[in-house]
């Protein structure tokens, strides 16, 4: 009996842990957090890419993030969820094990938008998607209100790389 | 040398055209014109039909967007309360179906007769109005003044400073905007920003 226990617990404990390994992490986050994410010198292209699991023409670019990410050494891809602070667990984190995202993701915690998104740029408007890309070595840091296919996005990120 | 000039005028027009692009649609004091677009009812709706009114509350929203859903109740709220001070609701879908199924036609009229709207549910099949007015995301509001039988543009954005929760509400733009206007001040808040979906234009 005390085997089988052992044996039970074990097994929980394996399970956890491969749990564990296999999620990606989403990092909830306050403004002054990600900018300065934003404006710390790096030798990376930094592209912010302002999503949400119930926007469908952002899932649907996601991929092309993805892409850019995997395939460009000197660019540094953050998938940056508008949606709530209460979804993070149930909505955010499924998506991002179901999908399987390699980017790192993060959770904007904020609920005064008119503050934030008038601070992160002003040719926002609140629409989403939307995508900032940063080149901190150059001082390129420009705002995108609009939606990418693959070829736009690729064409686009060579403007910013060296 | 000539080519070198050439270069920089189109380079000078290249920017101006760029930044045209992000200030299109009507801006704060902008009048505004009249549009005829067909309501869930089937008849077409202009806002000089509203001979009374004092004013609009414009809203671009559609069925589908989260954002547009967690406003429905504050929308309707905004009618019931504002219509009989002069200050009407007309919601305006600028989805295409083509792109978004659930932003038909018919879908509109299962929807507002779902929710009980009390106000205009318009389809704006040629988003001919969403692009005069500028509008970008769902929900859109754009607060209408009536000034010698012109209406100007009070104040553009969101209707409060909290989606997801109405509890939690600390600044209502909309309703402060109106108060404003009523007793002939200026609006002290003209513009907010909030996150919605973005508008699901035709593709070309």
């Amino acid at each position: 009996m005390k085997f089988y226990t052992r044996l039970f617990a074990l097994g929980i404990f394996l399970l956890f842990l491969s749990n564990e390994t296999r999620s990606q992490e989403v990092t909830a986050l306050k403004l002054n957090e990600l900018q300065a994410m934003m404006d710390k010198p790096s030798d990376k292209v930094k592209v912010f890419n302002f999503w949400a699991t119930w926007c469908k023409p952002c899932i649907k670019e996601l991929p092309h993030f993805e892409k850019l990410n995997k395939e460009h050494k000197n660019v540094e891809v953050f998938l940056v969820s508008m949606d709530f602070i209460e979804d993070l667990d149930k909505k955010v984190k499924n998506f991002v094990q179901k999908k399987q995202l390699k980017s790192k993701v993060l959770l904007l915690n904020e609920t005064d938008q008119d503050q934030f998104i008038n601070a992160i740029s002003s040719k926002w408007s609140g629409a989403i998607p939307a995508t900032l890309i940063v080149n901190t070595n150059t001082g390129q840091k420009d705002f995108y209100e609009q939606e990418f296919n693959e070829e736009e996005l690729n064409q686009l990120i060579k403007r910013y790389i060296n | 040398m000539k080519k070198i000039q050439l270069l920089s005028l189109f380079l000078v027009l290249g920017l101006f055209i760029n930044a045209s692009e992000v200030e299109d649609g009507y801006k704060i004091g902008d009048y505004v014109s009249d549009f005829s677009l067909k309501n869930i009812d089937g008849k077409l709706i202009s806002m000089s039909d509203y001979k009374d009114a004092e004013g609009f509350i414009i809203i671009f929203t559609c069925n589908t967007c989260p954002y547009s859903k967690l406003y429905e109740q504050r929308i309707t709220e905004l009618h019931n309360n504002y219509a009989s001070k002069g200050f009407p609701v007309i919601a305006i879908n600028p989805n295409d179906a083509k792109r978004q199924p659930g932003d038909s036609f018919e879908k509109m009229k299962e929807r507002a007769k779902a929710k009980k709207f009390p106000f205009p549910y318009v389809l704006d099949e040629t988003q001919n109005v969403a692009t005069e007015f500028g509008a970008t995301r769902t929900p859109h509001v754009f607060l209408l003044d009536k000034e010698n039988d012109k209406l100007k543009v009070a104040y553009i954005g969101a209707i409060d400073n909290n989606s997801r929760n109405p509890e939690a509400v600390t600044e209502k733009y909309v309703e402060k905007a109106i108060g404003e206007i009523k007793a002939g001040k200026s609006v002290s808040k003209t513009n907010s920003k909030a996150i919605g979906c973005t508008i699901k234009w035709r593709e070309a």
